[in-house]
């Protein structure tokens, strides 16, 4: 069983993210590994644990897929520190400022061609927020979709899974054959702190960079256009109050006089 | 006159104020129809209740594989229809569904996707809020039919009555996507308390609940709000994870949103920083959630809302 999982490096949620010329500024911050990467990450682990491992030579394997800048790797050592085995990383000028679109085409394309039968996502990266990575996947290859998984089963005999899919439609049971894409939500596991040995054993481990050319894709970064954006005000600064036995009814007078009640 | 395409949304067999919202920002550009996705049988009922509005044609579409092959078949008969009707664009709601089907449509199509819009103007300039609401950015789609998906509640809805024409299509869902099978389907338990997506108003607890959110949920109650928590609670197991407001939650703009005992960590911020007014209590002084407040309270939640809630059912009564 060969399991691919998509993360991409984000900046950290804390920096302060701004916009230049249409995209985002990702020179000038600090950047990490998505964190709800690490779900599909850890979740892709725990299938192959669950089936005899995935040391080197075995039956199974994990591989890191990303898109980005070179200095992803870092992001991408983080998950193979994790446990995963090598890792693939598209990178190429061209594909600066892409949108889901152009970033689904790309890592399709890899997947195509890497012979996995499972794909994991997280649910969405914390800086576009897009959510839509996943669903793109499945439409491009042509394979089963189970989206907001919060289980996934895996039977590598049968070459079936299936997962319980939690969205505010209520929860689903969906199951499929291989090849399928999966992502996980936050919920679904507690992703590993990389051990001391994982954090030694990632640096020996293989990142094959390619470029636009060796994916075999050509280069179209986006189907939609920035025209303009631009730091919203701060919230003016409101009334604070401390409670000494009235803040409830102040309360009410504040909704009251903003016709809230 | 251009066309446009909106996926009629639903909460079981309702028709929900955001199919009112996605038409009153269409109707801008173009002509609307309204599709209906419905399963054998159940298309005339759900199309009859898409009615508020200002829809020129409701379009159904009945296939038993929308309830089996969800998100893949709801796609495949969606890139059918805009096939056929040549729409200058497609707008859905923007919730894990609609952004999957509007994401494998604009794959399907080779078009263009903006997500998370908060208004589209007539020439199709989407804006949105990104960064947790710190940055507005408009944009526009370049390449096919335009595929918008439309954050509920941000637009205020038309909801005047319309009779639009129903029209029913018959399409054959492409094998492609049927390849993952719903096997059962539980619908969510729905309390008596509205949406929180959808809701005018949004009382959340967090930490200083120390998991009793009764004195929330009384506060929710007399104000007909939804009950949000923030990760801290919800990781707590304190309240369900469907009700986590935050980067990892749910995005909620309602009219009002009151944060009680809530920190204010970046992660809930960017989930709710653009409801219109912010009320907090807390007793923290030094909590950051109050540099975004309309009016704060310093003060203990569990003395702050009950006092609160008696004086909101006075005031109605």
């Amino acid at each position: 069983m060969k399991i691919a999982v998509c993360v991409k490096q984000v900046p950290d949620s804390w920096a302060e993210k701004k916009m230049v010329n249409g995209v985002l500024d990702r020179e000038g911050v600090d950047a990490v590994l998505n964190d709800l990467d690490e779900y599909a990450v850890e979740e892709a682990l725990r299938i192959v644990e669950a089936h005899g491992g995935n040391e080197e030579g075995g039956a199974h394997s994990v591989t890191i897929v990303s898109m980005g800048p070179e200095r992803a790797t870092e992001a991408i050592r983080k998950a193979l520190s994790m446990g995963a085995n090598d890792a693939i990383l598209v990178s190429d000028a061209a594909l600066a400022g892409s949108d889901a679109l152009a970033t689904s085409k790309v890592l399709a394309e890899v997947i195509k061609s890497g012979g996995f039968d499972l794909v994991i996502c997280g649910t969405e990266s914390t800086d576009a927020r897009m959510s839509v990575v996943p669903a793109m996947l499945a439409q491009r290859l042509g394979w089963a979709q189970l989206t907001f998984a919060s289980s996934v089963s895996v039977d590598p005999g049968a070459n079936t899974v299936s997962i319980t899919r939690t969205t505010e439609a209520g929860v689903d049971a969906i199951n499929s054959k291989f090849p399928a894409v999966i992502s996980v939500v936050e919920k679904i596991n507690e992703p590993r702190y990389p051990s001391f040995k994982g954090i030694m054993a990632s640096k020996k481990k293989t990142i094959d960079s390619r470029d636009l050319a060796t994916v075999g894709v050509s280069a179209e970064s986006a189907w939609s256009l920035v025209a303009d954006s631009a730091p919203r005000p701060p919230r003016a600064a409101g009334v604070k109050i401390t409670d000494e036995g009235n803040g409830g009814n102040d309360l009410v007078k504040f909704l009251a006089e903003k016709k809230f009640i | 006159m251009s066309q446009v395409l909106i996926l009629a949304d639903f909460a079981g067999d309702k028709c929900t104020k955001t199919t009112a919202e996605l038409a009153t920002a269409a109707a801008r550009n173009g002509s609307v129809t309204a599709i209906v996705l419905a399963a054998p049988g159940a298309g005339a009922t759900l199309a009859a209740s898409v009615k508020h509005g200002p829809i020129a044609s409701v379009l159904v579409v009945e296939s038993a594989d929308f309830a089996t092959y969800g998100v893949a078949a709801a796609s495949d008969a969606i890139a059918q229809v805009i096939a056929q009707k040549s729409p200058t664009a497609l707008f859905v709601a923007s919730h894990a569904y609609g952004k999957e089907v509007a994401g494998r449509v604009a794959v399907a199509t080779d078009s263009g996707i903006i997500t998370d819009a908060v208004d589209v103007s007539a020439d199709l300039t989407a804006t949105q809020l990104v960064f947790g609401g710190s940055t507005t950015v408009h944009s526009k789609v370049s390449k096919g039919v335009a595929i918008i998906t439309v954050r509920p509640n941000s637009i205020e809805a038309d909801l005047s009555d319309s009779t639009p024409a129903v029209e029913n299509l018959s399409l054959t869902i492409s094998d492609s996507a049927k390849l993952a099978t719903t096997t059962s389907s539980t619908p969510p338990v729905k309390g008596g308390r509205p949406e929180l997506t959808e809701a005018q108003i949004v009382v959340s607890g967090g930490r200083g609940t120390n998991g009793d959110f009764g004195a929330v949920e009384g506060f929710a109650d007399s104000l007909n709000a939804a009950v949000g928590a923030s990760r801290a609670a919800t990781d707590a197991g304190w309240y369900p994870h469907s009700h986590q407001v935050g980067q990892t939650g749910k995005t909620v703009s309602p009219q009002l949103y009151v944060a009680c005992g809530i920190s204010g960590a970046i992660q809930h911020r960017a989930g709710m920083q653009t409801s219109k007014t912010i009320a907090v209590v807390n007793k923290d002084p030094e909590a950051p959630i109050f540099d975004l407040a309309d009016f704060g309270v310093v003060g203990d939640l569990f003395a702050v809302l009950p006092q609160a809630t008696q004086g909101v059912t006075a005031q109605k009564s």
